[in-house]
């Protein structure tokens, strides 16, 4: 098997074990140290490597974990990556944590700290409170503070101590994941028979279960290794997925939608994405990363930000990747998602550009209509 | 009647002859306001900010107060099916829908017309208020601010003002009320006095010191009000009437009113059997009969989460300094709303507490489609309360407005269920029915 498609491989297993192997293997590695979780959509990480410490992305079993206990503890209209991810709380799937750190993207997500807080009382379970004001000019200092309110936080259980030259490597470590992601994304914007999305998606995914150098290694191999990769180009329609920001769809849905499209730009796994140029690394680093979530950033419907209405940016994201369409997908019981459809479909119908309109569940297992929802969109699109 | 309630006739009741007719007035205001080329600003129930507002004579509409009062008129199914047939999703917040549909049948409400936003306040204490006040943003090009009060971050994270993680959140807080105080100038072309705030703050010291001491009033047995149907009246008011004279005078009545209830052994309930704490809000177009459900049991609600979130965050009182208004505003924004709204979701001890204090029998939960900031985590509350305090819960589900996801028979069965289980735990315990 070409060594490309054995990393795929193998990456594709790591993330469908809800036991995380690679995080386990990081834990046996560092015995003395410790992981902390973070539920979507951003969490600083860079804070956590600084110290020591290994921040995982904590986002649900998707159709691997089935769900027992959790609905016992969560109302029947809530998303399923909140049930999962308390289900995998109570399995023991993440028994290596030292807590989960949530930010309240969504009025269901806001309630995690409470949950995980009563179930798991020995886990440090907190909400970070990123500004949901981002135009204030109070906004900046406020998250500074934040941030250092966090780190006394984990501090109190042995994190650390961070300082200000760890940070900065820090930052360069995620400077430069971020730039390998971006030509990620530039090789499937490009040439994406090189790279289909269910690749480049295993391998972005991938960056929230293990450390940032070890995932730089990973990206630096991988984009050695694809110009050798013998794939052609075919007739597909170009498209961007729009709604991937929190809960994933199944890798098999994103395989059915490839079948038919190039999907030359998304917003999955966005969080791990959401800095858009280099963090500087000179001066005040906790200001500089903080400026950055603010100032360097993507969009995605849980911010507000007069700055970055999200139609236009949706928009700025078709033009940029020269899709030919749009599929705006959501969550289901996912509030901003589904809020953000209605916006983003009266934009699209009036910038005349085709979109799909769909709703998925990480849990489904079954992918036919979605298929044939697909190809008769594409056909309609191609041939007529 | 007694001899003293012959002497005061018109005290009892009218609170509720008060609330109808101040509702009454508000719509009226509103529909005259556009006329008068006055500005509304469009707020919510939670942090509403009316000490600034009425300090600048801005009018406040608050859209859910709109669509609550549309799903008692039985009007809301009607808004509900316009907003999915313009494209939102079925499970989409009743109260958003209830309100864009609306807004899309010409804003003619059944209490009156509506004036559009002039400025909207979006508070962050529930991030579908962010997406609701984005539609109004897209669709009348009117500034929309998201006031952003950090709230409690963990279980028992209870922060005392001087320290340092509160001090971080309170000048966050005065940054965002300094930037509300200039749209707001930009909006009315008047040039803001800090004389105004002092005064509207003076009237919600007045207002939350007589709303808490009369909502502990509800510990006396019979409880004097019922926390569901009368609590819903003192809410708009609690809410509408916030920094106004006529607001410290309704709740400094209300007290007045609610001891001689004491006084008198009036209770909300003409036999009070059972008392009940409850949480969550009622499903609205089945207001009445979701109450009977209950009082055909001889259930009183005496009190409610609903109380202090959806009441401005007012029921343990407040104090402004009103020697040092902006300042005072924005830490005890940052302070009642961290005890009384965000702390929702770490409650597990609180209920218990009240339980306790307010001598209840059990704890209700309804759990609603709409809101899964209340309703996300109250299952596991439920679970908390039942191991670890041995109490008597209920869960029941539906909606706030939107009366197709109510489904009486399995509701009915389940509170018969409750009751019975309470009749067969106090014949166990010995207690007299």
């Amino acid at each position: 098997m070409p060594e490309l498609d054995d990393i795929i491989r193998k990456c594709t297993e790591s993330l469908e074990d809800p036991n995380m192997p690679t995080v386990r293997a990081w834990k046996e590695a560092h015995p003395d140290r410790k992981v902390i979780g973070h539920f979507q959509v951003y969490f600083p990480e860079e804070i956590i490597e600084a110290g020591g410490w290994l921040p995982v992305k904590v986002l649900g079993g998707g159709n691997i974990v089935e769900v027992r206990q959790a609905d016992a503890h969560i109302a029947s209209f809530v998303c399923s990556i909140i049930r999962t991810s308390l289900e995998m709380g109570f399995n023991g799937n993440l028994s290596f944590l030292e807590g989960l750190i949530t930010h309240p993207i969504c009025d269901g997500a806001r309630n995690v700290a409470g949950l995980w807080g009563r179930n798991f009382p020995d886990q440090l379970a907190h909400i970070l409170y990123l500004p949901q004001n981002a135009n204030s000019k109070g906004a900046l200092q406020f998250l500074v503070d934040e941030y250092r309110r966090l780190i006394r936080e984990l501090e109190a259980r042995g994190f650390g101590p961070l300082t200000s030259d760890a940070l900065r490597r820090s930052l360069g470590v995620f400077n430069e994941n971020r730039r390998l992601m971006r030509e990620l994304y530039r090789i499937k914007r490009e040439t994406p028979w090189q790279l289909p999305l269910s690749e480049v998606y295993v391998l972005v995914r991938m960056a929230g279960m293990m450390s940032r150098e070890e995932h730089n290694r990973l990206l630096r191999r991988v984009l050695e290794l694809v110009p050798e990769r013998q794939g052609r180009k075919q007739d597909k329609l170009r498209v961007v997925f729009e709604g991937g920001f929190c809960e994933q769809p199944p890798l098999d849905m994103l395989r059915a939608l490839e079948e038919n499209c190039y999907v030359v730009d998304d917003d999955f796994m966005i969080g791990l994405r959401w800095i858009t140029s280099d963090v500087p690394e000179e001066g005040d680093p906790l200001h500089n990363l903080a400026r950055a979530y603010l100032e360097q950033s993507t969009y995605s419907p849980v911010q507000h930000d007069q700055r970055k209405p999200k139609e236009e940016m949706l928009l700025e994201r078709i033009r940029h990747s020269k899709a030919d369409a749009c599929i705006v997908s959501a969550a289901k019981m996912c509030e901003p998602g589904l809020d953000e459809q209605v916006v983003y479909i009266k934009t699209l119908e009036a910038e005349k550009i085709p979109y799909l309109v769909t709703e998925f569940e990480e849990k489904e297992t079954v992918f036919e209509n979605f298929r044939m929802q697909v190809e008769t969109f594409v056909e309609s699109i191609m041939f007529d | 009647m007694s001899e003293a309630n012959t002497q005061q006739p018109d005290i009892i009741g009218r609170a509720r002859a008060d609330g109808q007719r101040i509702i009454r007035d508000w719509f009226e205001e509103l529909m005259k306001a556009e006329n008068n080329n006055e500005p509304t600003c469009y707020v919510f129930v939670i942090a509403g900010v009316g000490e600034i507002l009425n300090a600048f004579g801005i009018h406040m509409f608050f859209p859910e107060i709109g669509a609550l009062q549309s799903a008692v008129r039985k009007q809301s199914l009607d808004y509900i099916n316009l907003a999915e047939d313009y494209g939102f999703s079925p499970d989409v917040c009743g109260y958003v829908k209830a309100d864009v549909g609306f807004h899309l049948s010409g804003m003619k409400h059944p209490m009156g017309q509506i004036p559009k936003p002039k400025l909207v306040i979006a508070p962050n204490l529930c991030n579908t208020y962010v997406k609701w006040a984005e539609i109004w943003e897209r669709w009348y090009n009117v500034p929309v601010f998201v006031l952003d009060i950090p709230g409690m971050r963990g279980t028992g994270w209870y922060r005392e003002p001087n320290s340092e993680d509160f001090q971080a959140d309170v000048r966050y807080v005065k940054a965002q009320l300094e930037e509300i105080i200039e749209l707001c100038e930009k909006v009315t072309g008047k040039k803001f006095k800090m004389d105004w705030l002092a005064e509207a703050e003076h009237q919600v010291n007045i207002m939350g010191e007589a709303w808490a001491k009369t909502i502990n009033l509800n510990q006396n047995v019979p409880a004097p009000f019922n926390a569901m149907a009368d609590g819903l009246t003192y809410l708009g008011m609690v809410n509408i009437l916030r920094g106004k004279v006529e607001g410290a005078k309704y709740f400094t009545d209300l007290l007045e009113e609610t001891e001689e209830k004491v006084r008198l052994g009036i209770g909300a309930l003409p036999n009070e059997k059972y008392r009940l704490v409850f949480s969550g809000t009622a499903c609205y177009p089945k207001f009445r009969r979701f109450t009977d459900l209950f009082e055909s049991w001889g259930a009183a609600f005496t009190h409610s989460d609903y109380l202090g979130y959806a009441g401005g965050a007012l029921s343990n009182g407040i104090s402004y300094d009103t020697s040092r208004p902006l300042d005072s505003l924005a830490e005890q924004l940052v302070y009642t709303t961290q005890r009384a709204a965000s702390n929702m979701f770490f409650s597990e001890d609180q209920f218990a507490q009240w339980f306790k204090e307010w001598k209840a029998d059990g704890v209700v939960y309804h759990a609603v489609k709409s809101c899964r900031t209340v309703s996300t985590g109250m299952a596991d509350n439920r679970l908390n309360l039942i191991r670890k305090h041995n109490i008597p819960c209920l869960m029941i589900e539906s909606d706030l407005v939107d009366p197709r996801v109510w489904s009486e028979a399995q509701i009915k069965n389940r509170i018969d269920a409750f009751f019975e289980s309470l009749e067969s735990r106090r014949a166990r315990e010995g207690k007299a029915s």
